[in-house]
């Protein structure tokens, strides 16, 4: 059985050789035009001119669109309805597209979009989180706030209280492939796309919508991305959207990819965010009360920030058991690029957040921060039942129909929540799958970390310069999409009457190995060799109203879907074989590429020709939806996960206390993929989910100046980890329990839950920074050389 | 810039020849400034490729992709820093790996140019590197994979084993770069491949330029042919490696005007290794620099590791570093602390200046119409030089601060300090008050100190996305103990602390 088979990605063998072909590699038709936006250098403003005959005049332009020049309402927002495609008399931050050059080369297009005069009436921009209080600019009416217990009474009457503030800068997404898309006008109107997006559903609907279509009009195909990070959950509609829009002006095929530094200036980012705590703790560092309070810069556009700023908050216990606590989340409106999905979705910010608290305390009290953690674990394996509440309603955005974009509001409805007390998240689900102590008990031991540690402080007692550090970290992670409507998938395949087998689903392949994983699945169910599974493109002509490749689902929901659809073939064939052999179907197997019927054995092409020539239906859809889940994201109480992930690692460093220089030293992670589909594949997303995660809070630092201009907006001033950033001794393995919900084959999900395993590194900085002297260094994010020199300097006095 | 008239009307011409007979070119008849042409010819994999009338600033990645739909090679950043463009260039020297996305076309006549697309043998039997990779689970969206593979096969070529140092100018977003580092220690020591093992034979002509005093795109193959030319093109743009004028015409869209390029004269590059003095031609490469200083220099061979990545050290060159005159570049800090002599030409007349000296102003250097840098020479001495360069990433990152410094003691007193720093001004610039505040002084902490709070005096730095004006002097000044403390034997480096 291919399942649980170390097997090379699909497309290996594509990627070394160069002939894996993204979307600005397929050849295109004769006459292809290309396109480039003209971008606002102004970050808050009213177009009060525009003088765009220096760009149409430009060689090579064949047309110059604005606002005005839009037939119909093409917004790209994949929530509120609040992104024009082109700037439409205001402009919100610097790099928002004002118009779009259509030309006959990339370079053409891009020369001539430099072209334009655009007079704007400048306004005060508002940058920066003090900036969006003072002038209450907000998504949503007011702060979210989730709370259980009674926070108030019980920091009261706690014996110990300590309060601090964690700043963590966003992220660049860096996909080595930029955004890219490809229109083709069809006959009738129709328009085919490619598009490098992990979202076709949504690229269909934004580009039907743009061209006055309905949605069956338009067909997206996407093979694969060069990477995608959440980056091309949304940022994508823009250029679909520009090339469906200039393939209707120009009846040409439309071709649009970003420079990199567009890529950077126009697309959001990881959300940036400051949380403040207030603790009240025992001497022994175990929490009795917790309050926190986030502030996020969305930027100028909601797009994701609403769900991404709820992940915050249901990730703020991460592994830890919280009786009383309260969260409270503003969601600002700033001039910036509009923050948007990034691996974790608000997540890894939520969970730095509470252990920032423990690494605070543990210092406080100086006690060994691995012991707070441990203090305040949530128990393993405990088991709670729920009853009901129900919930509110929320006003529905203008554009309702983007269902299936995570910003898309959420049903109401009876929501069945768990009655308080017992083991339960801030938002009242009880933890009944926690593995958190006997894992971190395992990975203590692997990583010898009591010894390591007693050999670092004798280490640093010695050095005059250099300090080392050591931290171990846990994560536990909600998996579900918490809109719970996108908790679904489908898939469509077809058995060929040789065998051969062609399989189809509604998920993305962004390089995480997805499609391989799937093709396991398939190979498993009919008993055949992983040869004999063709994969194809996503593409919404065959499976319709996908949910984003997102929120790490991709395997659970496509796997079961598949294993729907393999299964309901499967069933057919058995019934025929059954018939004509004379066996009970229920005895029929299939394996090793053999269908075994009563006492024949015959291959599966053969099967597949028999039951073809008695007219049996080889080709089947398949589907599925996630079970249990349901909750009130405005009350903040039900079940919006179906399981949680865990995972531990533990992280050595040392730092240069004369420059804040640091480096990784050796990381050792033991991580839970439940029954993994394929362990080589989930381990990739270990090791580079890890090194993302440490990335975003180290060596890259977004900056903007003043004027809201992006100053960071290529790779040679945003550092994401290079090969030598690489811890130089890096453990990782998995975790070896199935999952005990019921996920296709007992997997779990595994995109997004190593990522936070980064913020060991950041937790072993502050660890070495406590080296060098009595106070808390009060290390913030990113810890560049810089951060990591001025916490030294607050440790010593 | 003006053209003479000559050569507008021959440019005009050239166009039109080049709309006739290259219309399928995406840059040719579209690009909106006047360009210039020339003809090259060079070896593509096995083919020899002879293009007449290319625009000069034509890159080698947009020739491979648009023009010959050749497009393993990847276009990840258009700026030299992500390496998934990477390209194997050979010529008499050997082969090297460099960015195709800031190669212009001029720059590889002559040479033969290997891509993704030719590594695997005829048979289609994979490179070692690329079977290595599959086998490690070395990609995982694969879009920076041939850029990784072609690095790893010139690496695999030229049997350089310090993978970290080879791979540093590639960057990886998915796999953590873990199963990369492990697919290339598999590869090493395999046999290279059959088709591989004498890539510099048959290297084919390259094109000349006809009349090249008068025409205004031009590759000279000597300094005396260069300081003709030149004299009489006194504005023009001269391109050595073109890490930095590259990303002048792909990010900027510069007209560069009139242009040599550099890379065939041979008397501008090399190293003469001589009794008091190393003398570096201008056209040698960061590369050929760090091999040559690395006997008398450790130090300062081990920051050139670290400037830029290998793709770029192989292209640009201690000339473009100088000639530039940047204030971050990490060049001149170290060649200042050694007391660099540049020796400049312009036409016949020759001269040499201490290299302090070129440096005037932020983007003003000692350096008339027409003149350029020929060479820079080192003096041959005991060694005191440590460099320390500070930048937020350890490899492939513009300095905060980089400080050379090279404190000279007859017993335990000071006699000289050449604390020369990059970062810190608008220029290149030694810490005239920390040095004074050594001099006679012991080689102590308490010295150390004093000359630290003198240095407030020498630099007044900016803040910028890079670090802020507070970091970059305190740093500065740290060096000094860090100096110390490195003397005294203690360890200082966090690169050098392993488990």
């Amino acid at each position: 059985m291919s399942v649980a088979k170390s097997l090379p990605h699909d497309a290996a063998r594509l990627h070394v050789t160069g002939a894996a072909r993204y979307v600005d590699d397929i050849p295109t038709p004769q006459g292809t035009l290309h396109l480039a936006f003209g971008l606002s250098t102004v970050a808050a403003g009213r177009i009060t001119a525009t003088d765009l005959s220096a760009a149409a005049d430009a060689p090579g332009v064949v047309r110059v669109l604005t606002a005005d020049d839009l037939a119909h309402d093409c917004d790209v927002s994949p929530s509120n309805h609040d992104e024009p495609l082109l700037a439409d008399g205001r402009v919100h931050y610097v790099g928002q597209p004002i118009f779009l050059v259509i030309a006959t080369s990339h370079l053409a297009a891009r020369m001539a979009a430099k072209l334009g005069r655009i007079e704007i009436a400048e306004e005060t921009p508002i940058l920066t989180i003090e900036a969006a209080l003072a002038a209450d600019a907000r998504f949503e009416d007011g702060p979210r706030i989730y709370q259980k217990g009674e926070p108030d009474a019980a920091l009261e009457d706690a014996p110990m209280r300590l309060s601090g503030r964690m700043e963590m800068g966003g992220q660049e997404h860096f996909y080595l492939e930029g955004q890219a898309a490809l229109a083709l006008p069809q006959d009738n109107g129709d328009m085919v796309v490619h598009s490098s997006t992990q979202h076709p559903t949504e690229i269909q609907h934004k580009v039907a919508h743009a061209i006055g279509q309905p949605m069956h009009a338009v067909r997206v195909e996407t093979r694969r991305m060069g990477g995608g990070f959440g980056g091309k959950e949304s940022q994508g509609n823009a250029l679909a959207v520009a090339c469906a829009v200039a393939a209707m002006e120009t009846g040409r095929c439309c071709k649009m990819r970003y420079d990199r530094d567009d890529d950077m200036i126009i697309t959001g980012k990881r959300h940036d965010f400051r949380i403040d705590y207030t603790v009240g703790h025992d001497a022994d560092g175990r929490i009795q009360a917790i309050e926190f309070t986030h502030y996020t810069r969305c930027g100028w556009a909601m797009d994701l920030s609403l769900p991404v700023a709820d992940r915050a908050m249901l990730h703020s216990d991460n592994a830890y058991h919280l009786e009383h606590v309260r969260i409270t989340s503003h969601r600002l409106r700033t001039n910036t690029q509009s923050a948007t999905a990034y691996r974790g979705f608000g997540g890894p910010q939520g969970v730095l957040g509470i252990e920032k608290v423990m690494d605070h305390l543990a210092q406080e009290l100086g006690l060994d921060p691995l012991a707070v953690r441990r203090a305040n674990y949530y128990a393993d394996n405990r088991q709670e039942t729920s009853a009901g509440k129900a919930i509110d309603g929320r006003e529905v955005p203008a554009d309702a129909g983007d269902l299936a974009s995570r910003g898309a509001p959420q049903a109401s409805g009876d929501v069945s929540v768990p009655q308080s007390g017992g083991q339960t998240t801030p938002y009242h689900q009880p933890v009944t799958d926690c593995i958190i102590n006997a894992l971190t008990d395992r990975l203590a031991d692997s990583a010898d970390y009591q010894a390591r540690r007693a050999a670092i402080a004798a280490w640093n007692a010695d050095q005059p310069v250099l300090k080392r550090g050591i931290a171990m970290t846990p994560v536990k992670f909600g998996i579900s999409f918490t809109l719970t409507h996108l908790n679904q998938a489908g898939a469509l395949v077809h058995v060929y009457q040789d065998g051969s087998i062609h399989l189809n689903h509604g998920g993305t392949e962004m390089g995480q190995g997805l499609f391989q994983k799937i093709a396991q699945v398939a190979a498993s169910r009919f008993g055949v060799p992983l040869e004999a599974v063709k994969i194809t493109a996503t593409d919404t002509g065959k499976v319709p109203n996908t949910s984003a490749t997102a929120a790490s689902s991709g395997s659970d929901l496509n796997g079961m879907a598949v294993q729907n659809a393999c299964d309901t073939i499967r069933g057919r064939i058995a019934a025929h074989l059954a018939e004509r052999y004379r066996c009970d179907a229920r005895d029929i197997a299939f394996d090793g590429g053999m269908v075994q019927a009563g006492a024949e054995r015959i291959s599966f092409a053969a099967a597949a020709a028999s039951a073809y020539e008695n007219r049996i239906s080889l080709s089947s859809t398949g589907f599925y939806k996630t079970p249990d889940i349901e909750w009130d994201r405005i009350a903040g109480r039900g079940r919006p996960f179906f399981y949680f992930a865990y995972g531990a690692a533990c992280t050595e460093v040392v730092i240069d206390t004369l420059t804040g220089e640091n480096r990784i030293l050796r990381t050792d992670i033991l991580h839970d993929a439940g029954a993994s589909l394929n362990p080589a594949l989930d381990i990739g997303q270990v090791e580079g989910g890890y090194v993302q995660g440490a990335g975003w809070l180290t060596t890259e630092e977004l900056v903007w100046d003043d004027k809201g201009n992006l100053r960071t907006h290529a790779p040679s001033t945003y550092k994401i980890p290079a090969c030598s950033d690489r811890p130089d001794v890096f453990n990782v393995a998995l975790w070896d329990e199935p999952n005990p919900a019921q996920t296709i084959y007992r997997s779990k999900a595994v995109g997004e839950p190593p990522f936070m395993l980064g913020i060991s590194a950041f937790m072993a900085l502050s660890d070495a920074v406590s080296a060098c002297g009595a106070a808390y260094g009060d290390l913030q994010a990113p810890a560049t050389a810089e951060g990591v020199l001025r916490a030294v300097q607050k440790a010593r006095n | 810039m003006a053209l003479p008239p000559t050569s507008l009307s021959a440019d005009i011409a050239r166009a039109a020849f080049y709309a006739a007979s290259n219309a399928a070119h995406p840059l040719g008849p579209l690009v909106p400034r006047l360009v210039k042409h020339m003809d090259i010819t060079f070896l593509l994999n096995e083919e020899v490729v002879s293009l007449t009338g290319v625009s000069p600033t034509t890159t080698l990645l947009d020739w491979l992709r648009e023009a010959r739909g050749l497009t393993g090679t990847k276009e990840g950043c258009n700026e030299g820093d992500c390496g998934a463009c990477t390209v194997m260039i050979t010529d008499e020297a050997g082969s090297r790996a460099l960015n195709g996305c800031i190669l212009f076309l001029p720059q590889i006549n002559g040479k033969r140019v290997t891509t993704i697309e030719g590594l695997a043998a005829p048979d289609g039997a994979m490179h070692p590197a690329q079977q290595a990779m599959v086998e490690h689970h070395g990609s995982q969206c694969g879009f920076c994979t041939p850029g990784f593979v072609v690095s790893m096969a010139t690496a695999h070529l030229n049997g350089a084993r310090d993978h970290d140092v080879q791979l540093a100018g590639n960057l990886c977003r998915c796999t953590g770069y873990a199963p990369i580092i492990r697919a290339a220690e598999a590869a090493e020591g395999t046999p290279v491949p059959e088709h591989l093992r004498d890539l510099r034979g048959g290297l084919p002509q390259a094109a000349e330029v006809a009349d090249a005093l008068a025409a205004n795109v031009v590759q000279p193959s000597s300094a005396d042919e260069l300081a003709m030319w030149f004299e009489a093109h006194p504005e023009a743009t001269l391109v050595a490696g073109a890490t930095d004028v590259g990303l002048w015409v792909t990010k900027q869209f510069r007209d560069l005007g009139d242009v040599a390029f550099l890379g065939r004269c041979a008397d501008l590059r090399g190293v003469e290794d001589g009794a008091d003095t190393i003398r570096f031609g201008a056209m040698t490469t960061m590369t050929d620099v760090e091999a040559a200083i690395a006997p008398y220099y450790p130090s300062f061979a081990a920051m050139i590791r670290r400037y830029g990545s290998v793709q770029v050290r192989n292209a640009a060159t201690i000339g473009g570093n100088i000639a530039n005159g940047s204030p971050i570049g990490d060049g001149p800090p170290a060649l200042i602390a050694l007391g660099a002599r540049l020796h400049l030409c312009k036409g016949g007349a020759r001269r040499e200046i201490a290299l302090e000296d070129f440096f005037l102003d932020y983007g003003k250097q000692d350096r008339a119409p027409g003149e350029f840098v020929e060479a820079v020479s080192v003096p041959k001495q005991k060694d005191t030089l440590r460099c320390y360069k500070l930048s937020k990433r350890f490899d492939q990152d513009i300095s905060a601060v980089c400080g050379c410094l090279s404190i000279i003691r007859e017993g335990d007193t000071i006699t000289e300090a050449r604390l020369a720093y990059g970062g810190m001004a608008g220029i290149p610039k030694r810490a005239a008050a920390a040095e004074a505040a050594m001099i006679e002084q012991p080689f102590s902490e308490a010295t150390m100190r004093a000359a630290m709070a003198a240095m407030a005096d020498d630099f007044a730095p900016l803040s910028d996305m890079r670090a802020s004006a507070g970091y970059r002097l305190e740093t500065a000044q740290n060096m000094l103990l860090r100096y110390l403390h490195e003397m005294q034997g203690h360890q200082t480096n966090v690169q050098e602390v392993s488990l």
